[in-house]
């Protein structure tokens, strides 16, 4: 807030200099205006470049100073100044703990807060300092001639290119994140073991004598659980999205496409989780019912449930990419189709689909990407089981099931256990992002064909 | 030479009528599938909705039981000291002078949400002027009991097998018949956070929490998505590198939401020491996750400004920036913002990287700032499926439809601005 303030006042601040130093705007090198940006900017840019570095170097200091007043106070028996610090870090935002803490500690802690409230009014002063220093070195360049317009902008253009930078840096940091705490799980677990083995069970025991201490992490069982939902929400989708689709681009009237195709998208726009309560609280019970009538034996958490609700979510994404495949397909073609006496469905079936074919595939392998990533259905509806199974009726458990259930609640960053999630992230990452090049690739390919 | 011809050439066009006929039935029943494909899909929708509204209407009611809360040896002027458990029970135990025994009267509380003394005295210190006299308090029922009211519990069923005794199915009857049951409009389902008791929980938290988070990703999403649109559409010279940006963009679109979550997880919590289950580390991640989004519908918006546009604003002696500052971005304003409004109802209802952040707690506070421990819609919705009792589950559906409500507002918002400010060039 304070910051915006000053910011504000450093803009007019320069304005007004600009404005006062001639006679008439006119002869002015730049509008005042980026008199104004060019002051606020050197306050700015030095403001914020101490505040970041300032806000990276405290802990480090405070945590070096916290250590000498450990060391020289009576020490604490039967802890190492590390643990100390650490637990001084948590007692310091945790008031209940705090009320049990021993003296000792409280000095400590009390000590801790001190030093960072003295740091954090040395940063004010130091953030505000450097800005002032700004302004002063601003106001003494500023002149008439000043080319502050050609500054401004390219202080702009460097904010902009910041700006998609960021994206990649995203992208950046997703890899290295996965591959560095994948690494680390793999000097655990062989990756072999990691990808062709045939048993999971990730609960690593307290004790070594408890039954599956080692622990299990075999990931076969899951890929196929994944493998075999993600069929069966494939069995529902692409026939009705391709049908639907077809019927949207040739048959349907321009009134009944603008009024359908908004609806069809609503089911795109529901959110996951309200699929998934769908799946496990109306589909699941109706699947176990009508199994247990006509004498199946249907887990309550079938892969069944979860498929066909995740078919169900995926329709409109592939109904409305096919809908704009077909659209693309030249008219030329259909007229050629019909002038040879070919009926609306035969050359549909003969012409149309055919030459849409590579884009459509395109579509389908989006989508298919879509149901291996997505996750609340599954979390809701699927098991928790990794079970080596091909029946639709059985639990199965998948890639996003594990990730969640290892990663939620309080987890240690040492286990194989919580290692072994960023493990299967980066499998999911790697396999999505092959089939969503190899989809842009084909349906760019298939684009350039017909343009 | 003729005998290797096919068959079907030799034999000519078969053009009876007979086989016409077919063709036509084929193109008719053809026609038919594709219709029947979008009726399966919008009434599977139908499906979905209606069953959604089935089970969460009635959990805008609540169940209210009538008590006569004997305030006669009350005095004003000691309020804090009254024991309002005490008192509660005691006017509870008025109204049934025959029940006796500690193990009857123990079902018979049962009745009655524990939460109940609050209420009484929440109505007392507002009432202070009837405090002397004897009044009637409509207070909760148990969640059991509003089960049993809106017919979710059968009495026909075995006791053992059913959650209310045969004595707590009398004592009901007993309060029915003097009219002292009814139900009112649920003002605790909008107005509390979380808690373990249904009769007691609400989405406010939720909401807040949903609003604080979505705060986060618009102020960091949106400036930085119009920011990168602008430097792609306008001022980055085709190469390599814009090449690499957009593909990297494109490819990001596509990453599985989940992912997002372990990056936060990785990055903002464990390398950035964020706090856990707080709305700021939330609302970074779902920035991440929309920016893509964000970026790719602004750079449409900017594409479909026209260049006579931008040559008017060269001729009249503007900057490039001043042109995209003054002329291209105002005219682009309209798609980007509904671009931004999609992108911020797709945040709305993510929900799996929001587990991986934490934000799972169960937290009976309603947030008060952006580093408080904060729960979100979605997530609350994923509890309240996972908790057993008959309660949660109108409740859970009921929290859909608020959802499903902000939603379908959120969009009908885009829509309108879209044909509002939409353009022909």
């Amino acid at each position: 807030m304070l910051f915006l303030a000053v910011l504000s006042a450093t803009y007019y601040f320069g304005r007004r200099y600009a404005l006062s130093s001639v006679n008439h705007p006119r002869e002015l090198h730049s509008l005042p205006s980026y008199h104004g940006f060019y002051v606020a900017a050197w306050f700015a840019l030095p403001a914020v470049l101490a505040f970041g570095l300032w806000s990276a170097i405290e802990p480090i200091i405070l945590d070096s100073l916290l250590l000498e007043a450990i060391n020289s106070a009576p020490l604490l028996s039967g802890t190492t100044p590390d643990l100390l610090l650490n637990e001084i870090h948590s007692l310091a935002f945790n008031l209940f703990a705090l009320k049990s803490a021993t003296p000792e500690k409280l000095f400590l802690v009390a000590r801790f807060l001190e030093l960072k409230s003295i740091g954090a009014n040395c940063q004010i002063a130091v953030v505000f300092g450097l800005g002032a220093t700004g302004v002063l070195f601003a106001k003494r360049k500023l002149s008439p001639t000043l080319r502050a317009r050609q500054t401004v902008e390219n202080i702009f253009t460097w904010l902009l290119i910041l700006c998609s930078v960021i994206a990649v840096l995203t992208t950046i940091g997703i890899v290295l994140s996965l591959l560095f705490e994948s690494i680390r799980f793999f000097n655990k677990v062989t990756p072999t073991e990691f990808l062709f083995g045939l048993h999971w069970s990730p609960q690593t025991a307290l004790r070594s004598d408890q039954i599956g201490a080692s622990g299990a992490f075999g990931a076969v069982p899951i890929f196929a659980g994944t493998l075999l939902i993600t069929v069966i929400a494939m069995a529902v989708s692409i026939p009705i999205g391709l049908l639907s689709a077809v019927y949207m681009a040739e048959y349907a009237s321009p009134n009944f496409r603008n009024w359908v195709k908004p609806v069809l998208e609503i089911l795109a726009g529901v959110p996951t989780v309200v699929y998934g309560f769908f799946a496990a609280l109306t589909v699941a019970p109706l699947i176990r019912g009508f199994g247990e009538s006509i004498g199946l034996n249907v887990a309550s958490e079938s892969a069944l449930a979860a498929g066909l609700v995740m078919g169900v979510m995926i329709i409109p994404f592939i109904s409305s990419l096919s809908d704009d495949i077909i659209n693309a397909v030249p008219q030329s073609l259909r007229d050629g189709a019909y002038a040879m006496g070919a009926t609306r469905s035969e050359t549909i079936i003969q012409v149309v689909l055919p030459a849409a074919l590579p884009g459509i595939v395109g579509s389908v392998l989006l989508a298919v990407s879509r149901a291996i990533g997505e996750t609340m259905i599954v979390v809701m509806a699927a098991g928790l089981a990794a079970k080596l199974t091909a029946n639709p009726l059985e639990a199965v458990t998948t890639v996003t099931v594990q990730i969640v259930t290892l990663l939620v609640g309080d987890q240690e960053f040492d286990s194989p256990k919580t290692l072994a999630a960023f493990a299967l992230g980066l499998v999911l990452f790697v396999i999505t992002l092959i089939l969503n090049i190899v989809a842009l690739v084909v349906v760019r390919k298939y684009r350039e064909k017909y343009d | 030479m003729i005998d290797e011809l096919p068959a079907a050439i030799l034999r000519g066009p078969d053009l009876s009528d007979f086989r016409i006929s077919k063709r036509y039935r084929f193109e008719r029943r053809f026609r038919l599938l594709g219709l029947s494909a979008i009726g399966l899909a919008l009434v599977i929708l139908v499906i979905l909705l209606f069953s959604i509204v089935y089970k969460g209407q009635s959990a805008f009611w609540q169940t209210y039981i009538a008590i006569d809360v004997n305030l006669e040896s009350v005095s004003t002027a000691q309020l804090n000291k009254v024991n309002f458990r005490a008192l509660s029970r005691n006017a509870i135990g008025s109204s049934f002078p025959n029940v006796k025994s500690r193990q009857d009267k123990k079902q018979l509380y049962k009745l009655f949400s524990n939460g109940i003394e609050y209420e009484v005295q929440n109505f007392i210190l507002k009432n202070k002027s009837l405090i002397g006299s004897s009044l009637r308090i409509w207070v909760k029922a148990s969640a059991d009991i509003d089960m049993l009211r809106k017919d979710f519990i059968d009495r026909n069923v075995k006791q053992s097998n059913r959650r209310i005794s045969n004595k707590q199915l009398e004592y009901y009857d007993a309060l029915d018949r003097e009219k002292r049951i009814e139900k009112r409009f649920n003002v605790t389902f909008f107005t509390s956070a979380d808690s373990r008791e249904p009769e007691q929980a609400g989405i406010l938290g939720a909401l807040v929490g949903s609003i604080l988070t979505l705060m986060v990703t618009l102020l960091l999403a949106f400036p930085i998505g119009v920011g990168a649109a602008i430097y792609l559409e306008e001022f980055a010279k085709k190469s390599r590198w814009s090449d690499i940006i957009e593909v990297n963009i494109n490819n990001l679109a596509a990453v599985p939401s989940i992912v997002f979550g372990l990056l936060g997880l990785a990055v903002l919590l464990n390398w950035f020491g964020m706090p856990r289950s707080a709305p700021i580390a939330g609302g970074v991640v779902l920035a991440l996750m929309t920016l893509p989004t964000i970026i790719i519908s602004s750079r449409s918006a900017i594409k479909a400004v026209p260049p006579s546009i931008r040559e008017a604003a060269f001729g009249m002696g503007a900057s490039p920036f001043q042109t995209v500052i003054h002329h291209v971005l105002p005219l682009a304003m309209p798609g980007m913002l509904t671009g931004a409004i999609i992108g911020m109802a797709q945040a709305l209802g993510e929900t799996a990287p929001l587990l991986m952040m934490g934000m799972v707690a169960f937290i009976v506070d309603v947030p008060g700032s952006l580093t408080d421990a904060a729960t979100v819609l979605p997530v609350q919705i994923f509890l309240w499926a996972d908790a057993p009792e008959r309660a949660f589950v109108e409740r859970t559906s009921a929290a859909i439809m608020v959802l499903l409500a902000f939603l379908i507002t959120m969009n009908l918002l885009a829509i309108i601005l879209r044909k509002k400010f939409e353009r022909r060039w």
